[in-house]
């Protein structure tokens, strides 16, 4: 029989439950669409807790592809975007859902690819011309293809080239939709060719095989910017707790130390936010 | 959770980030199961004793709902808590809460379905009994419930199971935050994808073993009670 | 307490149920009185099951009427049914009765004494604890019978209580119903013995394929059969 003694239990716990994981919540806090590659590479794990001692501001990462972060943006599910695809950054500037793009750092990418070298372009340094070969070659070769920035970065390279990969590919292109972990994994798996962001590779465990084969092409350079999402299209954004955080990134202390974030004493990303063209 | 550790080292330090982890884990896996059963046994149990045009065609889709893709409903409550969609005022994206509301809306149609089974099958041994002692609507209910609730406790661990193991639907709805988001399965998703593949391993080893203790719990409680019952 | 209800006298008007297409009960017209026990007999089929339930109100007939005290409308107080083969719910004996003494309006003040007295009426008094369905086929026949009596029934329809037990046991249940029976509760039931029929009936209805074929008192039903079918059932050869 029902009784009130049961519904004032259920009622209690269903509260208490509700409630608890609010606990966790803290209320001086902003979301953050940033890319898995940045997240993958750590650097969050190094700066986030130094700006939190700072301004006591808890920066929550939600980590996807670069085109699935500005599209989590431009939803107004987070209070500021931090990816590295300039072009798809503008387009969402002039869209209108952002307020202003600041540059912070750069990394490169690099090719990677099997210690046998199949394609025989190790130590090539037009980067291009590797992808061709490898193409010409039909080496397997994986591709993100998640709309990242990492992926439009390397569509870009191949237009450099001449190539309209969406029509020209082969069998040997494999596009599998996921992150630049997932992409490593795959190419240490497959025995093939990949390109990453030095920051992932660098930090990556799994790396078996795989070596870098290109690197150091200017082309490959690869510039990281961060915008607010613009209030006037979703007013409930953090604005000030995220013009904080901006702030801060591009400041001498935010820019020094995303410099000290090394793995194996390398660092990975190097900052650039006082450079105009970046 | 620092990468160079193992899953063993971590959890024999009692690593702060790894017992952060699997609480966030249990609270939003049981809180589903609790808000699932509060929808899902009474729902089953009607369906069970109620005749209705298209009860079958209901019955049928139930059952086909315990298939639900959590990716799937990951994407659909997603688009319904996102600051665009329908609930967006209310800020749930990327929260535990929204984290649960997902696992509760995958795991309902198993705890209803298994309900409705279990309770179709006994009604069908109470049925003249209770006629007889002139048992009304709700007693009938009440009665089936009770003294089904071995059976009922089973189909909760399914959809404990379920919820537990899942990451599809958490980690769309939860983004995976550190500190904050983050439980055992999409941990397991991001240090694979980190290439930490014997954390990854380590990690999904703890999770099994949780999972193994809460179930000989629960069947340790059940043989304790069924002593008293019949 | 409330009011005294009455069932009595239980009347059936021209009673026909049809169940998929098949005839079970036909031209049913009868009364159970207040009084001696009254015993249906007949082969298997004959409708003695489906009898028993309309006559406790769990099925409607398709024709005719039953009524209770002249009311069709008559809820199920005071009436009690123990099926062939009872179900005991999963808990423990008295347990069991516990429910059917709140199911029928018992307060909870008196639920244990009243519980322990049918316990003890039936025989089974040290088993309360037992689960109940772990109990011996006699020992459930005999719950069940415990289960009826918690409705403090004015009469009391008892589907072939013996039908699968052993001698000693069929001895005990037919003490207790002598016992009922001595209280005033007037007993229907239905049996495939023929000497059960003849120990513990008054009335002697039989039934042949869903019709009252013949009905008397006991001792003129055996000693002066008036129909062929009854002198073929008391002879052993009224199958079906």
């Amino acid at each position: 029989m029902l009784t009130r003694r049961h519904i004032i239990t259920v009622t209690a716990i269903s509260t208490i439950l509700l409630a608890a994981p609010t606990a966790f919540a803290q209320d001086k806090s902003i979301v953050v669409a940033s890319t898995t590659s940045t997240q993958d590479s750590g650097l969050f794990g190094h700066i986030l807790p130094l700006f939190k001692a700072k301004t006591g501001i808890e920066v929550k990462v939600v980590a996807q592809g670069t085109g699935q972060a500005l599209d989590t943006a431009r939803r107004g599910d987070a209070d500021v975007v931090f990816v590295h695809a300039k072009s798809a950054e503008e387009k969402f500037l002039s869209e209108g859902f952002g307020v202003k793009r600041f540059p912070v750092m750069y990394n490169d990418f690099v090719i990677i690819g099997p210690k046998s070298d199949p394609a025989g372009i190790k130590g090539q340094k037009d980067v291009a011309v590797a992808l061709k070969t490898i193409k010409d070659k039909g080496i397997p070769f994986i591709s993100r293809g998640d709309r990242s920035g990492t992926h439009i970065a390397e569509i870009n390279l191949w237009k450099a080239v001449g190539i309209d990969i969406a029509k020209e590919k082969g069998p040997w292109y494999k596009s599998i939709g996921q992150g630049m972990g997932a992409a490593l994994n795959a190419a240490a798996a497959s025995n093939a060719y990949v390109m990453s962001d030095r920051g992932t590779w660098i930090s990556f465990k799994n790396k078996g095989d795989l070596v870098i084969a290109v690197e150091g092409d200017k082309r490959l350079f690869n510039q990281y910017g961060v915008m607010l999402v613009n209030p006037a299209k979703h007013p409930h954004v953090k604005k000030e707790l995220g013009q904080a955080f901006i702030n801060w990134l591009i400041s001498p202390e935010g820019q020094k130390a995303i410099a000290d974030y090394k793995i194996n004493g390398q660092q990975l990303f190097y900052p650039n936010a006082g450079d105009p063209s970046a | 959770m620092s990468g160079d550790h193992s899953a063993l080292e971590l959890v024999l330090t009692a690593d702060p980030a790894l017992i952060a982890i699997v609480r966030l884990s249990l609270i939003v896996s049981l809180s589903a199961v609790f808000f699932s059963a509060l929808v899902g046994v009474p729902f089953g149990a009607l369906i069970a004793l109620t005749r209705f045009p298209g009860r079958e065609g209901v019955i049928v889709v139930l059952n086909a709902l315990m298939g639900l893709p959590p990716v799937v409903v990951g994407l659909a409550i997603y688009l319904m808590l996102s600051r665009s969609g329908p609930l967006g005022e209310f800020g749930l994206l990327f929260t535990p809460q929204a984290m649960v509301i997902a696992q509760t809306v995958l795991i309902t149609p198993i705890i209803a379905a298994l309900t409705r089974q279990t309770i179709e099958d006994l009604w069908i041994e109470y049925r003249d009994e209770l006629a007889a002692m002139n048992v009304g609507p709700a007693g009938r209910v009440a009665t089936l419930v009770w003294d089904a609730r071995f059976s009922l406790v089973t189909a909760l661990l399914a959809g404990f199971g379920r919820a537990a193991a899942e990451v599809g639907a958490v980690i769309i709805v939860g983004g995976n935050i550190e500190g904050f988001t983050r439980t055992m399965t999409t941990a397991i998703a991001l240090e694979t994808s980190k290439g930490d593949l014997p954390l990854a391993i380590g990690l999904g080893l703890v999770l099994m073993t949780i999972v193994v203790a809460i179930n000989a719990l629960a069947w340790v409680a059940r043989r304790g009670a069924e002593r008293y019952a019949g | 307490m409330r009011a005294p209800l009455s069932n009595l006298p239980v009347q059936f008007d021209d009673v026909g149920v049809v169940a998929g297409g098949v005839t079970i009960l036909d031209s049913i017209s009868l009364t159970f009185t207040p009084g001696a026990p009254t015993v249906l007999i007949g082969p298997n089929g004959s409708g003695k099951t489906t009898l028993l339930r309309a006559a406790m109100g769990l099925i409607k007939p398709t024709r005719g009427r039953v009524t209770w005290a002249g009311s069709d409308m008559m809820p199920p107080l005071r009436r009690a049914i123990v099926f062939q083969r009872p179900t005991m719910l999963r808990r423990s004996a008295v347990a069991n009765l516990h429910y059917a003494l709140a199911n029928a309006g018992i307060g909870r003040a008196q639920r244990s004494a009243r519980a322990a007295e049918l316990l003890e009426l039936v025989g089974v008094g040290e088993l309360g604890e037992r689960p109940a369905r772990k109990l011996s086929g006699g020992e459930q026949q005999r719950l069940a019978l415990a289960r009826a009596l918690a409705r403090d029934p004015e009469i009391l329809f008892l589907d072939e209580p013996t039908a699968s037990l052993d001698p000693a046991a069929t001895k005990a249940i037919e003490d207790v119903i002598r016992a009922v029976v001595a209280r005033g509760i007037k007993v229907v039931m239905s049996t495939h013995d023929l000497g059960e029929a003849k120990r513990l009936a008054d009335e002697i209805v039989l039934m042949h394929r869903g019709r009252i074929v013949e009905s008397g008192l006991v001792a003129a039903f055996f000693a002066k059969p008036r129909t062929q079918e009854a002198k073929q059932f008391i002879a052993g050869e009224l199958l079906v």
